[in-house]
């Protein structure tokens, strides 16, 4: 990807702008890439990343398999076994490369489309349905991959993120072998008063917090220049942090610069926004249609820049991997994709009188009462439809 | 036995909370040196340090919101919002994450947060100063919402919510602020009944009048004004509004068949509403009259040179008690 790819987004005209205005520094803008679209290799002074054949064969794996389960998804949510599904389609490197970047004391805060964060993560991919297919809104235990709930609400998470880092901080866990956070969110979250208090909090507090923004150019029908007028990583400086701009659809560079960050993170240096620049290549979710607002040509420009095709190219021009390798993967991506599809279809409906757990700690008189009203309700039924015929 | 004004009692129940749980953290706008502007955490900042009485950016989203991720992380954070008008900015991080996050999770994480609101009218004050936000907060399930009435309930009920493991909007009766009562430090806290229990302020025979918050004492006063008159008030403090003690309310009830709400929020869906509803369902047969209800206009809060027609007083207590005995 080139600077003008780069900053082809953020120059955009945008509302009563004229084409043209020079308000936009696009100019300034660096991209860190360490692998290009055509699977070829290259340094980048800030990033120095020594990585062996075996890691970047297992990040392959990683992003063939998260696009396998993301296809079955869909296909679940078009044969109506989920209601909705958010696709990643495209952001799998930025997925893949910052996710790899943790480590497992780290803490991750997720929206709801990081399903490749949460492969690396450990967590499996059919928990992950149960809020698509609505037998529940998440349900995981945080704590179990210290990788939250997904949230929904835009933003929300990064307050929540911040306030985990300072929790570290107190703690007294910042330092050698420290802890550190990731938010993950979007362009679109960037408009949100959260995100902004969010970068404020972690600023003055020096916060050990990595903003990873997944610049995708479109929140549902919104280009970026409705939402910035200026490249978002240079947001940052604002706040009094370090911003930096990283090839989103480069796996290798999202995984050097997320790295870099959560060490300074941890080791007390404070928060670090990275925008990783990539592009959405699906629709927002399963009930959205980009072609009402969006050109194809756009969408095949970014195929040209695909974040496995370049990995594969590697791996094969530098004959790190050969055929088999790549038979293999695809091969245990259709077995996580069989076994994603059986188990959401096996994933019973919960009790109805679950309704009433979790709402509090402990019981309470009024929701008793709602739960055995809602029994005897339903118990009035059996029996009722036999009787009928 | 200590004097103590309800903010000051307040200040020592905060001060046992934080010697008692380790991982209890206050945190909001001028809490630390200036120790709030009513003075609740006066002194503590410098006992307890700055990590735990942290003075934060001038955000409410971002004290519930960060207050949020420090509970993930296991800690027992007491937010204050510095006035009732003040809270809606905050009003999505409280209801669409604190108030939901646990049924989210299927149980697995629990959030022990306390956000304490100065709420209520009759001070004088300008704009969004004087407010009772109270019912947006019952109407959200997964909230613990309560009010305190006096300095000694203030002492052990702060010391109560920040025990416990749901979240909880604490209210403080701003008017009251001033007010003081004697106060068993070291014993209190054993003798008070359950946060989500109600109390029977004072017996009577004739009308049941609920309360909470400001007008605990109003009701009080209406109920010796009354019995001047030959009426028996029963007047309970409601102290916990989510969840709302029903069984204290219907059994009162049950025994005068004359029911009063009095709050100072508009009555339009407060409150008095939901209880109205409640006594009429489970008391119908033991009604003498309807239950009335006495609170604020629906209107926004007026300025202060009006607030005295706004909000309820003894006079209006008692001609609500009045005509409950005209059906």
């Amino acid at each position: 990807m080139t600077v003008n790819d780069a900053g082809r987004a953020a120059s955009r005209a945008a509302g009563p702008l004229s084409p043209g205005d020079p308000v936009v520094r696009a100019d300034s803008t660096e991209l860190v890439q360490l692998l290009t679209p055509e699977g070829e290799r290259v340094e980048h002074p800030g990033y120095p990343l020594e990585i062996s054949a075996e890691e970047i064969k297992a990040l392959y794996r990683d992003l063939v398999i998260v696009r396998r389960i993301d296809f079955e998804a869909i296909a679940l949510q078009r044969q109506g076994e989920l209601g909705i599904w958010a696709s990643l389609l495209g952001q799998e490197a930025a997925q893949v490369g910052s996710g790899r970047a943790l480590e497992p004391r780290d803490m991750a805060f997720p929206t709801y489309r990081e399903h490749g964060v949460a492969w690396c993560r450990g967590l499996d991919p059919v928990r992950l349905l149960g809020l698509y297919r609505g037998v529940n809104h998440g349900g995981w235990d945080p704590r179990a991959h210290n990788f939250h709930l997904y949230t929904i609400v835009i933003g929300s998470q990064t307050l929540h993120a911040t306030g985990y880092a300072m929790g570290i901080q107190r703690d007294g866990a910042v330092g050698e072998d420290g802890e550190a956070v990731i938010a993950y969110f979007g362009d679109g979250a960037t408009s949100q008063g959260d995100v902004n208090e969010a970068f404020i909090w972690a600023s003055v507090n020096n916060a050990p917090v990595v903003f990873f923004c997944q610049n995708n150019q479109w929140a549902i029908s919104e280009p970026l220049e409705r939402q910035s007028r200026q490249p978002l990583y240079l947001r940052a400086h604002g706040f009094g942090f370090p911003g930096v701009r990283v090839d989103g659809n480069d796996v290798l560079a999202c995984l050097a610069v997320t790295r870099k960050a959560m060490k300074a993170a941890r080791e007390g240096q404070g928060p670090t926004l990275v925008e990783a620049f990539t592009y959405r290549m699906g629709a927002h979710t399963t009930t959205d249609d980009p072609t009402r607002y969006r050109l194809s040509a756009e969408l095949e420009s970014w195929k040209l820049k695909d974040p496995i095709a370049r990995v594969k190219q590697y791996l094969i021009r530098s004959q790190q991997a050969d055929m088999e390798f790549f038979d293999e993967v695809d091969a245990e991506a259709d077995e996580v994709g069989t076994r994603v599809r059986e188990a959401c279809i096996e994933m019973p409906d919960p009790t109805p009188t679950a309704l009433f757990d979790n709402v509090y700690t402990g019981p309470t008189d009024q929701l008793e009462a709602e739960r055995a009203g809602f029994i005897a309700y339903q118990d009035s039924f059996v029996g009722a439809h036999e009787e009928g015929r | 036995m200590t004097n103590l004004t309800l903010s000051r009692a307040l200040n020592e129940g905060l001060r046992k909370a934080l010697e008692d749980h380790p991982k209890a953290l206050i945190m909001g706008e001028d809490v630390g040196k200036l120790g709030g502007v009513f003075r609740v955490t006066d002194g503590l900042q410098k006992d307890f340090g700055e990590a735990r009485v942290t003075d934060t950016p001038l955000a409410e989203s971002g004290i519930i919101g960060t207050a949020i991720g420090l509970a993930l992380r296991g800690y027992r954070p007491i937010c204050e919002i510095q006035f009732d008008g003040f809270v809606y900015p905050a009003f999505d991080q409280i209801v669409s994450q604190l108030a939901k996050m646990r049924y989210r999770s299927l149980g697995n994480v629990k959030l022990p947060l306390v956000v304490r609101i100065p709420f209520g009218g009759g001070i004088g004050a300008v704009e969004h100063h004087s407010e009772s936000p109270e019912a947006l907060f019952v109407h959200t399930a997964g909230l613990r919402v309560v009010a305190c009435g006096d300095p000694l309930e203030a002492f052990t009920m702060i010391q109560q919510s920040v025990a416990c493991d749901d979240p909880v909007i604490f209210f403080e009766p701003k008017r009251r602020y001033w007010e003081k009562a004697d106060i068993d430090i070291p014993g209190a806290l054993a003798d008070a009944q359950p946060l989500e229990k109600a109390r029977i302020l004072s017996s009577g025979t004739d009308v049941t009048v609920l309360t909470y918050g400001p007008m605990v004492r109003t009701c009080a006063e209406a109920a010796v004004a009354a019995a001047a008159e030959g009426r028996s008030l029963e007047v309970i403090d409601l102290r916990s509004l989510a969840p709302l003690d029903s069984e204290t309310i219907f059994e009162s009830v049950r025994r005068t068949g004359r029911c009063v709400v009095v709050h100072e929020a508009p009555v339009t869906l407060g409150l008095g509403a939901e209880i109205a509803a409640q006594v009429t369902q489970e008391c119908f047969y033991q009604l003498e009259a309807p239950v009335l209800r006495v609170g604020g206009y629906s209107i926004p809060y007026p300025p202060s040179r009006l607030e005295e027609y706004y909000l309820p007083d003894l006079d209006r207590v008692l001609d609500a008690v009045d005509r409950t005995f005209s059906y």
